[in-house]
């Protein structure tokens, strides 16, 4: 035997063999159903913004660690590219190519790199980027289409001016305006459930902010106590998008069990909140924003007890 | 219904490979390295000296100390030198080096002990300590030691380990298997040694045949029960074993006897129930020698003292080792050289290929709380290492680093393929170095 060649190093020698990348693919894969799905209903619109969105993010992540002289292998990680897919995924269809490329640079420049990289950034960064396009182009950023591209106001706008709440059929699978990845509850639900199987993400941060959403709403409802349409909430807007892939962000997510169920439960009190008082008709981005802020302090206070202690 | 505890990971079992294989007698080899410290706590000082003549059996070295345990040639030949060697542990130790004459012949004055229901408490005790019986499961302490706890202690239960929860690891497996009956009289001799009425048995389910045969092996004796339990990484880790058998959560910092228990490894207690009915004392013992680079990989009864690299030639090497691994690949020790002993705490040798011992670049941590799902002590590693890797020891153990047992389970499950359980145990390592500067 070589001694010179025998590796010493400290235990354990084994690994369970998954990795930042595959689980990066994983999440890939999980939003692809509302994806073709997107494509399918509003047309190559969609797929030209997925694509402008996935590609400007992975070249702005390339571009700056050049300009910084990092080596660029990072970039291997696959987290850009899901930066870049979730952020094309929350923005209306028809929106100028040019406003997603302006997003996915932001997302990965200010939203993540520089902070640091992987692993370093405080927010969501694709929420990053579309909390800037919201703030600098309102109107565009609003300006919703049903299929066609044809204007039409989302479920959310309409109960809030009417109490309409329309076919839950539509809602459940996807057949109403909005963001080109958050309309089809029913496929994002079945790539959620994927990530779960995975054991990429966890239960308690989909199931407590859904959760808390449904109760709230259900609660404040516009006939007084209890009298609100849970169900209408639960399947409108970007919340299975948010619940399953932005909120369970590794992260800017909690570490710890309790913090998780803390997560989940103020994203959908924020959510509730926004949807029922706010000046706009949608609060996941900005639910989630606001507790990717506390993540550092709700780790530090619910660490828990220890084996043993006493 | 199988037992648990909270946390813990699943790593892939490779144990296909042995289960199946009964134990086998491997030869002596020609030459023995015995080092006078095979256990925790004091180094025995050599009984013999360069030129004299042992047996098997005899008692080569020892010490004044309570805790130690002495030590015993596991040949008879001639002691050829005593000096410093390298020793599984890692650092080299002072060994006693004995030419094999091939005889074998015993040392006068080996005689059984009586049945244990004619020998007392005190009795079994000092036969425990002669015998130089240690925990075999890789702890290395001297088992007299356990069975005399301290003044104020009451103890009420021997929980004997055979989870077996390593990979590649099967030599428990077939100790329980093939000397069951072995297994149970040790178990009533560490009852009686400790003055409890109360034995368990905790095994994993995925060795059913094992816990059927000590079942059986246990029938008459009412107060031995065997518990099995889930397959989850480290099953076998002493307090958590305690857990999942009795509901008793040990308190930080304090020992398995401060909640009236003690463990051993279920091969200790074969080896004190041969050493009872033989007056052999502890110079041999069962190790798994596996990994894909070993030609003819089993479940070997070696004598203490072989060499790994008369193992390796012995059986065969199928490709050139990556690492070298004494015990099992989650918590063992990487070795510099394949020529160190097989000391009585050697539980596995596994010769590993590259491919098994996978190594990849870290990148930062990206903060997915696989960790802190793993941590039996549900402890937070990803912050613990952090601080440590940083300096900053007195955080590090406010949130908990001196309760880490380090398993390894949060290194093995990280995605970014940080490095947990090492930065974990330098952080341990310099708040200790810390703490006697104070």
């Amino acid at each position: 035997m070589d001694t010179n060649k025998l590796t010493v190093s400290s235990s354990p020698h084994l690994h369970a063999g998954g990795s930042v990348r595959s689980a990066m693919l994983h999440v890939l894969l999980a939003l692809a159903p509302a994806t073709v799905f997107a494509v399918y209903y509003f047309g190559m619109t969609a797929l030209l913004t997925v694509i402008t969105g996935v590609v400007a993010a992975v070249a702005a992540e390339a571009f700056f660690l050049w300009v910084m002289k990092k080596p660029i292998t990072p970039v291997r990680d696959g987290s850009a590219a899901v930066t870049g897919l979730l952020l094309a995924l929350n923005l209306p269809a028809g929106i100028a190519l040019w406003l997603v490329a302006i997003g996915a640079g932001v997302a990965i420049g200010i939203g993540k790199l520089v902070f640091g990289g992987i692993g370093h950034n405080p927010f969501n960064p694709a929420l990053v980027g579309r909390a800037v396009l919201v703030i600098s182009w309102p109107a565009r950023m609003t300006a919703w289409m049903g299929p066609g591209l044809i204007s039409a106001a989302t479920p959310l706008a309409i109960y809030r001016d009417s109490g309409n709440a329309g076919s839950y059929r539509d809602l459940f699978f996807g057949f109403i305006p909005g963001s080109i990845g958050e309309v089809s509850a029913f496929l994002l639900l079945v790539g959620g459930l994927y990530l779960l199987y995975r054991q990429i993400i966890d239960w308690k941060i989909p199931v407590t902010y859904i959760g808390t959403v449904a109760f709230m709403m259900w609660l404040l409802g516009p006939e007084g106590w209890f009298t609100g349409d849970p169900l209408f909430h639960v399947l409108s807007g970007g919340l299975m998008l948010g619940a399953f892939f932005m909120a369970t962000d590794w992260t800017t997510s909690p570490v710890t069990k309790t913090g998780r169920i803390i997560m989940g439960v103020g994203c959908g009190l924020i959510t509730a909140v926004i949807r029922l008082y706010g000046g706009m008709v949608e609060g996941v981005s900005f639910a989630i924003l606001l507790m990717n802020a506390f993540t550092p302090l709700i780790d530090r206070y619910t660490m828990g007890r220890r084996f043993g202690a006493r | 219904m199988s037992r648990s505890f909270r946390g813990g990971v699943h790593p892939p079992h490779r144990k296909k490979s042995t289960e199946g294989l009964p134990i086998e007698h491997l030869a002596a080899p020609s030459v023995v390295v015995i080092p006078v410290q095979q256990h925790i706590g004091a180094p025995c000082e050599p009984l013999v000296a360069v030129g004299d003549r042992v047996l098997m059996g005899q008692k080569i070295a020892d010490c004044a100390a309570r805790v130690t345990a002495p030590v015993h040639s596991s040949v008879s030949g001639k002691v050829t030198a005593i000096e410093m060697r390298p020793h599984p542990n890692g650092r080299d130790t002072r060994a006693i080096i004995i030419e094999n004459d091939g005889l074998d012949e015993k040392v006068a004055g080996l005689t059984p002990c009586p049945d244990i229901d004619l020998m007392s408490r005190e009795e079994i005790i000092a036969a425990v300590r002669e015998f130089g019986i240690v925990g075999m499961g890789g702890g290395a302490f001297p088992t007299h030691v356990k069975l005399t706890p301290p003044e104020g202690v009451t103890l009420d239960t021997v929980l004997l380990n055979g989870a077996e929860c390593e990979p590649y690891l099967t030599c428990d497996h077939r100790v329980m298997l093939e000397w069951a009956d072995d297994v149970i009289y040790g178990l009533r001799c560490l009852m009686k040694g400790a003055g409890v009425e109360k034995g368990m048995i905790g095994v994993e389910v995925n060795k059913p045949d094992a816990i059927a045969t000590l079942q059986k092996a246990a029938e008459s004796y009412g107060n031995i029960s065997v518990v099995p339990l889930k397959v989850k990484y480290p099953q076998g880790a002493e307090l958590q074993l305690i857990d999942a058998c009795l509901g008793r959560k040990v308190p930080t910092g304090k020992l398995p006897l401060n909640v009236g228990v003690i463990v051993n490894n279920v091969h200790t207690a074969q080896a004190i129930a041969q050493s009872m009915k033989t007056g052999m004392p502890s110079v041999d013992r069962v190790i798994t020698l596996s990994g894909a680079c070993v030609e003819r990989p089993g479940n070997l009864l070696v004598r203490v003292g072989t060499l790994f690299s008369d193992i390796l030639k012995e059986r065969g090497q199928k490709c050139e080792p990556k690492k070298l691994v004494c015990g099992g690949p989650m918590m063992g020790l990487a070795m510099y050289t394949p020529e160190v002993p097989v000391c009585k705490c050697t539980s596995g040798i596994l010769a590993l290929s590259a491919e098994e011992a996978s190594y990849e670049e870290a990148m930062a941590c990206v903060r997915c709380g696989k960790c802190v799902d793993a941590c039996m002590m549900l402890l937070h590693p990803l912050f613990i290492s952090q601080y440590g890797e940083r300096g900053m020891w007195e955080r590090a153990e406010e949130i908990g680093a001196l309760d880490c047992r380090e398993c390894g389970a949060c290194s093995f499950i990280c995605p970014a393929r940080r490095q947990l359980t090492q930065t974990i145990r330098l952080a341990k390592s310099d708040i200790y170095a810390n703490r006697s500067k104070k």
